[in-house]
């Protein structure tokens, strides 16, 4: 009896990586999919914070996608490891600060280790020549097998046929024939092959796997950066990025607002961390202040608290100010005028 | 039957998910993992992951702001 080959499919829970791994499925290989968390994953986490968007599916993309093939999912938990690729990519960052191909050799390169430890064959990614700008090109296939150490272990099923004969293909496990040679932007060969499968309902990112991808979140991690003077993050920085309207009256500090009922919550779990505000006299959101405020800043945060809640056409709000260590005082301020607030306060 | 807490509090999904996972494979099969949560992502994130991974959620429950998964530990690999 021929040995049952495994193969290990990076997921990131987007259509091409669903079809790689489905095409190598077909050919008989044993396929379990590995799924890395950066911390600036897509997955779940807004839509667990916005209250706007509780109505439509919390599916994980990645989740679904081995439901749907029938696979294991490993999930492998990267945060601090990837700082590192954040702060320092060899190969720099695209458009935003996505440090795209870095990030790629260093998932099949953690994928390496993966499969040696367990015992796999090989592993495969949904990667297409061309699809994107800056890391999936045909002069970077080779720099992310190279670089990562799986070089001919690495297999991309969706546009194999366009890259030179890789182990699996030379043994005979897979058959080369059996493999896409998929290139350029277009998405309609995948959705072609997706229909062919009987695959529906599948997701479509716009961007990329991950926030780093998003301006507007770039400009805010690239602000937080300038602010504290180095290239440095937390978890709960990262998460908070993602929630509430950012203001940045003064590099010491920066205000953030609760939009809706959900991030106020959210926000609700950061208050031992921060000094927070509550408007009192009138509904309103939850901010927190980011960084070392003095007095006067601290009023005037507030100023910007009572703009954003009910009470912004009145004369005064009444605010609730608590420190870190949980002690509260009440304050009475004017909220601000829109034309008060610099364009460039907004991150 | 062994029964074993875990607290997976003010994690944002896939964390809990994460938590879970490597605390089942610490466990023997038949142990029931209770997970303490506060992101309602994980009431059908930890189902799913179950589902594939070859564990059974024996309820799901929530309890004010707490979503709570219990499993009971499959043979795994
Ligand atoms: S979009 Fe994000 S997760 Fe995806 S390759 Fe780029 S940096 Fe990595």
């Amino acid at each position: 009896m021929t040995e049952q080959r495994k193969a290990v499919a990076l997921i990131s829970g987007g259509l091409d990586s669903l079809l790689a791994a489905k095409v190598i499925q077909e050919q008989g290989i044993h396929v379990e999919g590995i799924n890395f968390y950066t911390g600036f994953c897509v997955e779940g986490h807004t839509h667990a914070i916005r209250k706007k968007d509780q109505k439509k599916s919390k599916r994980n993309n990645a989740l679904w996608v081995a439901e749907q093939l029938g696979i294991k999912l490993h999930i492998v938990d990267i945060v601090e490891e990837y700082k590192d690729i954040v702060f320092n990519p060899k190969h720099g960052y695209g458009a935003n600060l996505n440090p795209c191909l870095d990030c790629k050799i260093f998932m099949v390169s953690k994928a390496l280790d993966w499969i040696r430890k367990k015992g796999f064959d090989f592993i495969i990614t949904g990667e297409v020549i061309g699809q994107r700008p800056m890391s999936q090109r045909k002069e970077t296939m080779p720099v992310v097998s190279g670089e990562s150490g799986a070089e001919d272990l690495l297999l991309r099923p969706l546009c194999a046929k366009n890259l030179p004969q890789t182990l699996p293909e030379r043994e005979g496990w897979v058959a080369r024939g059996g493999l896409y040679d998929f290139s350029g932007r277009s998405r309609k060969p995948q959705m072609a092959l997706a229909a062919k499968f009987g695959f529906e309902d599948y997701a479509q990112p716009a961007g990329g796997c991950c926030f780093l991808t998003d301006a507007q979140y770039s400009v805010k991690l690239a602000d937080l950066w300038r602010a504290r003077g180095s290239k440095q993050y937390e978890m709960d920085d990262i998460m908070l990025l993602k929630v509430g309207r950012h203001l940045r009256p003064a590099p010491h500090y920066k205000v953030i607002i609760a939009r809706e009922e959900g991030e106020g919550n959210f926000l609700q779990g950061y208050r031992k961390q921060f000094v927070s505000i509550k408007t009192i006299s009138h509904a309103g959101p939850l901010a927190l202040i980011d960084g070392e405020p003095g007095a006067a800043d601290i009023e005037l945060a507030a100023r910007l608290v009572a703009r954003y809640s009910q009470g912004r056409d009145a004369d005064l709000v009444e605010l609730e100010v608590m420190d870190r260590e949980g002690t509260s005082r009440t304050l009475k301020v004017e909220p601000i005028k829109p034309h008060e607030i610099p364009q460039e306060w907004h991150i | 039957m062994s029964r074993v807490t875990l607290d997976a509090r003010r994690l944002l999904c896939p964390m809990p998910v994460i938590r879970v996972q490597d605390k089942i494979a610490t466990l023997a099969p038949g142990t029931v993992l209770e997970a303490i949560c506060t992101d309602p992502g994980v009431m059908s994130d930890i189902p799913a992951w179950c589902r594939i991974n070859g564990h059974k959620v024996i309820e799901t429950r929530s309890d004010r702001a707490e979503y709570i998964v219990v499993i009971e530990v499959g043979e795994g690999e």
